[in-house]
C-alpha cells in the first residue's frame, strides 16, 4: 500500500490549443509554405512539386477506399486515365478550349467509369475485390489501347493547355506558378472535402464497413449501396488528378490506365500511410524524391524500381502503418 | 431459307477446329499458371502478384542454360528447379514475417516482388525478344495448316504436371501435409506438420511450376521481361471464374477462357479477342460470384 503525497501542488491547468486549432494552425503553415514553394523554387522543381501534388491527390482518392473502407483498389488507374481522356476530349472537340469543360468532361468520364467499376466490382470483397478492380483496369487499358480513331491507340492525345479564365472576369494563360497554384488550390479543397467525407456520418458507416461489414449489415445499413457511392466518390477525385494531368502535360496516354499506376497508388498509400488522407501525399512525394534521387545519383539508366521496390517490402514488414501512421488518431480526431 | 444456309456455309468448320485445337493448347498452359497461383492462394491465403514475373523469370533461366546445354529438357527441368528454390528463399525473406496479417499485405509485398522482379530482367537482359526455339520440329497436316507437334506436347505436357501434382496432392505424405494445412491450420501444426515450411513448399512448387509453363510457352511467345503481365492477369481471371483455390475449376476455366478467346479470334483480332474473356469475367461476378465450378468442384 503506498500512499499518494498529498503535499504535491495541485498543477494549473495548461493553457493548451484545442485540437481543431492545432490543426487549422498546421494547415496553414503548410498551405503557406506550398504557396510560396514556387517563387523560390527553379523551375524543374516547381513542375515536380506540381506533380507530387496531383499524383497525392490520386493517391488520396485511393486511401477512402483502402484506408476507410478496408477496400484495396487496384483499379484507380481506370478513374485516373478517364479523366485525362475526358479532358483530352473536351479541349480537343471543342474550340477555344474551356478550362472547366475541361474537368467537367473529365469527371463526367470518369463518373461513368466508376460507376461501372463499382457495380460490378463491389460485389466481391477483400482480395477479390483488389483482383476483380485490377482486371477492370485491365479491360478499361485494352479497349483505349485497341479504340485508335477515337484515343489515338499507343500515341495517346496531345492538345494544348487551356487558359485559367473566369467568365467574363480574368483570362491568362497558365505559367508554371498559377498552374502550381490552381492545382494547390484543387488539392487542397479535395483534403478538405474528403476530410468532411470521412467525418461524417457516411464516412463512419465506410469505417464500419471496415472494422466489421457483417455487423455493419446486421445493424441494418446497405452494405452495397454505400460502398458503391464510396467507390463512386473516390473514382471522382481520381479523375480529378486525372484532369489535372492532363492540363499540365498537355497529353492523355493510355500507359497511365495500365494497372501500374494503380499499383503505384497503392504503394504510395502504404508508404505514407492509409486511413489518414494526408499520408498518401507524403508517401507519393516521398517516393518520387527517391526515385529522383536514384536517377540523380546513379544515372537515366539505373533499374530505380528496384531499390524502391526493396524499399516498400521492408517498409510493409516492419512499418505497415506508413510514415505518417503515427499520427492517424490524431489526424481522424 | 437461303438466308440460314449462307449463315451456315459461312461458319467456317476448318478454322473452328483448328481454333479449337489452339485454345487447348493456350489453355493447358494457362493452366498451369493459374494452378499454381490458385494453389498459393488455397493453402497461404496469399494472391501471389508476383506470378507472372516467376513465370518470365522461368523462361530467362530456361534460355540461359538452353544457350550453356542446347538441350531444351535440361532447360526446361534446370529452370523449374532453379526458380522453386529461389521462390522458397523468397517466401522465407518477405512473406514469412506476414504470416498471420492480413492477407493484403501479402498482394502489396508480391507486388513488390513483381516490381522489382520484372526490373531486374529488363536490367539484365535488355528489351531484346529472346526466343526459344521448338525442341520437336515434327509437322501433321490439320486442314490447310500443316500443325506443329510440339503444341500439343505442350498441352500433353502440362496435363502430366498437372494431374501428377494431384495424384500427389492425393496420396504423396507431404501432399497430406498440404491438405491438412489447407484444412485446419491450428490443427496441423498441433499434429507436428511444419506448417511454416509447408507454406515455403508450397510456394517454391507454384513457382517451380510457373518457371516450367515459362519454358513451355516460350517458343510460342517471345521472352521479354514483360511477358509475365499478360499471363498473370489472364491467370487471375481464371481464378476467380473458377473459383479462387479450386483446382480443378481452374483448368476448367482456364480451357474455356482460352477457346473463347481463340474463337473470337476469328473474327477480330488477338488483341481485341481478350475481351471476350473480360465478358466472361463480368458474367461470372454477376452470376456467381464465388466462381463458376464452385458447387461442383471440390479442393
Amino acid at each position: 500500500m503506498s500512499t499518494a503525497p498529498l503535499e504535491r501542488p495541485i498543477p494549473l491547468k495548461k493553457v493548451a490549443l484545442s485540437h481543431t486549432a492545432v490543426f487549422w494552425l498546421g494547415f496553414c503553415a503548410v498551405m503557406a509554405l506550398l504557396i510560396a514553394a514556387p517563387l523560390v523554387l527553379p523551375e524543374f522543381w516547381r513542375r515536380f512539386l506540381t506533380e507530387i501534388l496531383i499524383w497525392g491527390l490520386l493517391a488520396m482518392s485511393s486511401d477512402l477506399l483502402i484506408g476507410y473502407t478496408g477496400m484495396v483498389s487496384f483499379g484507380h488507374s481506370v478513374f485516373f486515365g478517364l479523366g485525362m481522356y475526358g479532358a483530352a476530349g473536351a479541349l480537343l472537340a471543342i474550340s477555344p478550349p474551356n478550362l472547366w469543360l475541361a474537368l467537367l468532361f473529365g469527371l463526367a468520364g470518369a463518373a461513368g467509369a466508376a460507376l461501372f467499376v463499382a457495380y460490378f466490382s463491389t460485389r466481391t470483397r477483400d482480395i477479390y475485390f483488389a483482383i476483380t478492380t485490377l482486371i477492370f483496369s485491365q479491360i478499361f487499358y485494352v479497349i483505349i489501347f485497341t479504340w485508335t480513331s477515337v484515343t489515338g491507340g499507343e500515341n495517346g492525345l496531345l492538345f494544348s493547355r487551356p487558359h485559367f479564365s473566369i467568365p467574363f472576369l480574368y483570362d491568362a494563360r497558365f505559367t508554371t506558378a498559377t498552374m502550381h497554384w490552381f492545382v494547390l488550390a484543387v488539392v487542397a479543397g479535395s483534403y478538405l472535402i474528403l476530410r468532411r467525407i470521412t467525418q461524417s456520418p457516411f464516412g463512419m458507416v465506410l469505417q464500419s464497413i471496415r472494422e466489421n461489414e457483417a455487423r455493419t449489415r446486421a445493424i441494418g445499413y446497405s452494405v452495397e449501396r454505400y460502398k458503391i457511392v464510396a467507390v463512386m466518390l473516390s473514382g471522382l477525385f481520381a479523375g480529378l488528378a486525372g484532369v489535372l494531368y492532363a492540363i499540365q502535360n498537355e497529353f492523355a496516354a493510355p500507359d497511365f490506365v495500365y494497372f501500374i499506376t494503380s499499383g503505384d497508388t497503392v504503394i504510395w498509400n502504404v508508404m505514407g500511410g492509409i486511413g489518414t488522407l494526408v499520408g498518401p501525399i507524403v508517401g507519393a512525394g516521398f517516393f518520387q524524391l527517391l526515385r529522383e534521387m536514384l536517377s540523380r545519383v546513379f544515372g537515366d539508366q539505373f533499374p530505380y524500381l528496384i531499390p524502391l521496390g526493396v524499399v516498400f517490402i521492408v517498409m510493409i514488414i516492419f512499418l505497415p502503418q506508413g510514415l505518417l501512421g503515427f499520427a492517424r488518431r490524431w489526424l481522424n480526431k | 431459307m437461303n438466308a440460314i444456309a449462307d449463315i451456315v456455309q459461312a461458319i467456317p468448320v476448318d478454322q473452328i477446329l483448328i481454333q479449337t485445337v489452339n485454345g487447348v493448347v493456350a489453355g493447358m498452359i494457362l493452366a498451369l499458371v493459374a494452378s499454381g497461383l490458385t494453389l498459393i492462394f488455397g493453402i497461404m491465403d496469399v494472391v501471389n502478384f508476383a506470378h507472372g514475373e516467376l513465370f518470365m523469370l522461368g523462361a530467362y533461366v530456361g534460355v540461359v542454360v538452353i544457350a550453356l546445354t542446347g538441350n531444351f529438357w535440361v532447360g526446361l527441368i534446370v529452370s523449374s528447379a532453379t526458380v522453386a528454390l529461389f521462390g522458397a528463399a523468397l517466401q522465407i525473406v518477405t512473406l514469412r514475417p506476414l504470416i498471420g496479417r492480413d492477407p493484403l499485405t501479402t498482394i502489396l509485398a508480391t507486388f513488390g516482388i513483381s516490381l522489382i522482379l520484372q526490373n531486374f530482367a529488363l536490367w539484365e537482359f535488355g528489351t531484346t525478344v529472346r526466343k526459344i526455339s521448338e525442341p520437336i520440329s515434327g509437322h501433321f497436316p490439320l486442314f490447310y495448316l500443316t500443325y506443329p507437334w510440339y503444341r500439343i506436347v505442350i498441352a500433353a505436357l502440362s496435363g502430366a504436371i498437372i494431374a501428377g501434382f494431384w495424384l500427389y496432392l492425393k496420396h504423396g505424405k507431404y501432399g497430406i501435409w498440404i491438405r491438412a494445412t489447407t484444412q485446419d491450420r491450428v490443427m496441423a501444426q498441433a499434429m507436428g506438420i511444419p506448417v511454416p515450411w509447408v507454406f515455403t513448399g508450397v510456394f517454391a512448387l507454384g513457382a517451380g511450376m510457373a518457371a516450367a509453363s515459362g519454358v513451355l510457352a516460350a517458343p510460342l511467345v517471345g521472352v521479354t521481361h514483360t511477358m509475365g503481365l499478360d499471363w498473370v492477369l489472364k491467370a487471375f481471371i481464371v481464378v476467380v471464374v473458377g473459383g479462387m483455390g479450386n483446382l480443378a475449376g481452374s483448368v476448367a476455366a482456364a480451357i474455356l477462357i482460352s477457346l473463347l478467346e481463340s474463337y473470337a479470334a476469328i473474327w477480330v483480332s488477338p488483341a481485341q479477342a481478350v475481351i471476350v474473356s473480360f465478358v466472361a469475367l463480368i458474367l461470372t461476378l454477376l452470376f456467381r460470384p464465388t466462381g463458376l465450378f464452385a458447387a461442383t468442384a471440390g479442393k
